[in-house]
């Protein structure tokens, strides 16, 4: 077990150098911040002096083995944009994407799940073919236009919600939060509907699709041959069985919804990483970049591990298959 | 056996969740005049020197002062300094106003006029253009300093609205000294802190969520005819163009500085909006390579068609500027000749008239210029608004008369490097001037580009380059007589119009969307000067 970790901790630092090789091969094509650094009235001479004092000047693969050798002592450099360490920006905004994602995430689990067995189980229902048919609007509609509509609705016409940004924050030592006060709570409910829109979807349809199958197995006919009651079988043997793809999926959509939070979180102006990322690439604020997007590497690569190791936990087949080697 | 308690769960959840909104109410009421003000940028820094960028100056502007200010009417009047005089074209003599505090309390005296300048002129400064042929600053007492030239400028008041004056002691005891270095891993203390003297203080600065602003009490101008009642100003950044739209309408936001022009139509029927409109200091103007024998991005090979007048004539009888004014800039725009807006020191009505839209006309010139056919280019332009769009409708345009234009819309990171590469043959861009004065213009756009020996041509990078041009402009750089200076801006500013060194298109029109209960005034440089705002 412990070797299997080590290898996938190993593993993930290759794959983030991968994310950040290729990144830096594609700054090329961001643009030039310099460009947007200076004031057009910024002479030539101004121009190369700044690309070169930034190391702009180098091939990429230098500018890589510049950007591998400072993160190694734990410096990510300068943001262009803001001007202020890379490490210091990613560390406030984490906490905003975070909260967001979790709160999505949950959203996602509270909602889907419950909805998934409603549906499984009452399959000829009008409910459930509605939620049906609702479910695919939600897979289909891009999140910034539902964010868009939560914002016309609740910020503009009924003015019960903010339309932007994250309410008052408390700072619990590094960590900033939203969730203690009131305009901070307010602000979540709208990106987090937004975000959380999907993953309610997709786990309703995950849930409800491995219900049906589970229902037809033979443990389940059996089960009932045993006389138990409906909600034995359902929830003790039914849905208990459903549940190990749905930590998979689940585990990936976490590490989904941080990523792609960037499209939610630049409607609701939340400050988050995601926002941080998007407005460095139009900036071409190559640090941030680089930084943010090995970031994201290294959550996907440890959101991964820590399925496996679930399912390690939860699918007493796993185990088994490895002590006996069959 | 287990058995879950919830029956009807999913009833149940969203029962919670929608009681959960419902209960949920904004509280509109703020504080007594504060002003929420909304843009999509946020400030790069708070460093007075670090950036000359706009979003950056929004923010400045209101901290900061200069020896020099500008009135309603964007006129120039005494700031910082009382008076000054140029008792010979070495040195400009300010006297200092006595009695300004900076906001940390301590006294405003001639030693941090010199520091600043010193600052100003540091490697690392993006300001040095607000000190254009300044060598040095000397102290002559406490309240009086000498700017010692080491050529003469005769716009100098014009570029020193620009410069700012920090606290030498407050900079010295944070070690801020020098502007930001992007090399180094560290901000300065000046980049995230500020202690101006002017009639706002920073209270509170979280790049990228809000910059809060608060009124400074001791405020040197406070009994200024021009002054309103704002008390607080919260600055916040809103990328999204529907969000910020949205938080005006909703009432979270006083104040949108820049309202997506789609929606300013539909602003201006709100009941609680107003819009009111202003000149952008900018033209927008189409440029041509008139350098290489060949063009990159023709079918023409072994000759360069735009080296040819008639050709540039024809582009100019082809674009109908008054179709783009309606149907792209929905009327905010103001169609023109001129390279520089008016107001601009040496703007002249006898560049402003535009060859008129007549498509017979460039068809004639085209074929009289061996092009009877006409033949295809590529107009490269920018992705922001409305250059993009611009070019769409100017490539049409072009293309009816026989010169089919492709639009390239480039990112702008990707933008300014292609041109500063001249690789192009044919470009939309826009430039301002911060200084308000047409040299800024004519030095880096029609002067002859010389690579990097010189500073001239900087951005004139389809290389036109008339030696006539270059005449007048040298003497417009050294000329001190005004009206004399006037004169050969003149002459300058026509000979773009009748060579078409540069073809200009239009002066845009900004819109600054509010509720109605807060007054603006337009300022042409598109920053928002706060002390002059009224809430009621």
């Amino acid at each position: 077990m412990l070797a299997f970790i080590i290898r996938r901790l190993l593993q993930s630092i290759l794959v983030m150098l991968a994310v950040g090789f290729i990144a830096f091969s594609l700054f090329n094509f961001t643009g030039d911040p310099v460009a947007l650094m200076l004031p057009p009235e910024a002479t030539q001479l101004d121009r190369e002096e700044v690309r070169k004092t930034l190391g702009l000047d180098q091939p990429f693969y230098v500018q890589f083995a510049v950007f591998v050798q400072n993160a190694l002592q734990g410096n990510f450099g300068i943001s262009l944009r803001l001007g202020r360490p890379v490490s210091q920006l990613l560390i406030e905004r984490l906490p905003a994407t975070l909260e967001l994602a979790t709160t999505a995430a949950v959203l996602g689990l509270l909602i889907g799940i419950p909805l998934g067995i409603y549906t499984a189980l009452k399959r000829e229902s009008w409910t459930s073919k509605l939620l049906l048919t609702g479910s695919l609007i939600g897979v289909s509609l891009p999140n910034f236009l539902i964010g868009i509509f939560l914002i016309l609705i609740f910020a503009v016409w009924l003015g019960w919600l903010p339309s932007f940004g994250r309410g008052d924050v408390t700072q619990l030592g590094l960590w900033t939060t939203g969730f203690l006060t009131e305009s901070g709570l307010k602000a979540l409910v709208l990106p987090a509907i937004t975000l959380g829109f999907y993953p309610v979807t997709l786990f309703m349809r995950l849930v409800r699709a491995q219900m049906l199958e589970v229902l037809r197995t033979d443990y389940i006919k059996f089960a009932r041959a045993r006389g138990l009651t409906n909600n034995a079988v359902y929830f003790g043997h039914a849905l208990k069985n459903t549940l190990v793809p749905v930590i998979t999926i689940a585990g990936l959509q976490l590490g989904g919804l941080i990523a792609f939070a960037i499209i939610t979180e630049t409607v609701f102006q939340w400050p988050g990483m995601g926002l941080l990322f998007i407005q460095a690439v139009q900036f071409a604020d190559i640090p941030v970049m680089a930084a943010y997007l090995c970031l994201i590497g290294f959550i996907f690569v440890s959101i991964n591990l820590m399925v496996d190791v679930l399912y390690y936990i939860v699918d007493p087949r796993l185990r088994t298959d490895r002590a006996g080697g069959h | 056996m287990m058995s879950f308690v919830f029956k009807f769960p999913a009833r149940a959840l969203v029962a919670s969740l929608v009681a959960c909104i419902f209960s949920a109410t904004i509280p509109t009421t703020a504080p007594a005049k504060t002003l929420r003000y909304a843009s999509q940028d946020d400030p790069q820094t708070l460093d007075p020197h670090a950036a000359n960028l706009l979003p950056t100056t929004r923010v400045i502007a209101q901290v900061y002062e200069s020896l020099v200010a500008r009135d309603q009417q964007f006129k120039i009047v005494p700031g910082l300094a009382l008076w000054w005089s140029n008792p010979d074209s070495k040195t400009w003599r300010f006297k200092l106003r006595p009695n300004v505090k900076f906001h940390d309390g301590s006294p405003f005296t001639a030693d941090d006029v010199v520091f600043s300048v010193e600052r100003a002129l540091h490697p690392q400064s993006q300001l040095k253009a607000s000190l254009v042929g300044v060598a040095s600053a000397k102290k002559i007492d406490d309240f009086t300093v000498d700017l010692i030239m080491r050529d003469p400028n005769p716009i100098l008041i014009n570029n020193l609205f620009l410069f700012r004056v920090m606290s030498k002691t407050w900079a010295t005891k944070n070690g801020a000294l020098t502007p930001q270095n992007y090399k180094a891993s560290e901000d300065t203390f000046a980049s995230r802190n500020a202690n101006g003297t002017g009639p706002f203080m920073v209270k509170l600065r979280q790049p990228d969520v809000k910059t809060v602003l608060v009124e400074n009490p001791n405020w040197w101008n406070k009994a200024s005819a021009e002054k309103g009642n704002i008390t607080q100003v919260e600055m916040l950044p809103i990328k999204s163009n529907a969000t910020r739209v949205a938080a005006l309408l909703s009432g979270e936001v006083d104040f949108v500085l820049d309202p997506p022009q789609q929606d300013v139509a539909r602003l201006k029927k709100e009941a609680n909006i107003r819009v009111s409109e202003g000149s952008d200091a900018r033209i927008q103007y189409f440029a041509f390579d008139q350098f290489r024998d060949e063009l990159l991005y023709s079918n023409v090979k072994g000759k360069n068609p735009f080296k040819d007048l008639r050709v540039r004539q024809a582009v100019a009888y082809a674009i109908d500027a008054s179709a783009i004014r309606q149907v792209v800039m929905r009327g905010m725009s103001i169609p023109t000749g001129s390279l520089v807006p008016e107001g601009t020191q040496g703007y002249t009505k006898d560049a402003e008239k535009r060859l008129p839209f007549d498509r017979e006309k460039a068809k004639a010139l085209l074929t009289e210029a061996g092009y009877p056919m006409g033949f295809s280019i590529t107009l490269d332009c920018g992705i922001n608004q409305p250059a993009a769009d611009i070019c769409q409708a100017a490539a049409s345009m072009l293309s009816q008369v026989g010169i089919r234009t492709t639009p390239n819309i480039v990112p702008l990171a990707n933008y300014f490097q292609k041109l500063q590469r001249f690789d192009t043959s044919f470009y939309l861009l826009s430039w301002g001037t911060s200084t308000f004065d047409a040299l800024d213009t004519l030095q880096a756009v029609l002067e002859k580009n010389r690579g990097e020996q010189t500073t001239g041509g900087d951005s004139n990078y389809g290389r036109y380059a008339n030696p006539k041009m270059d005449d007048i402009i040298a003497k417009i750089k050294v000329e001190m007589d005004m009206k004399k200076r006037d004169l050969l801006i003149h002459d300058a500013l026509v000979l773009n119009q009748t060579d078409i060194a540069t073809l200009p298109l239009h002066q845009p029109v900004i819109p600054w969307a509010m509720r109605k209960n807060v007054t603006a005034v337009f300022t042409p440089n598109n920053v928002p000067y706060f002390f002059r705002f009224k809430m009621n």
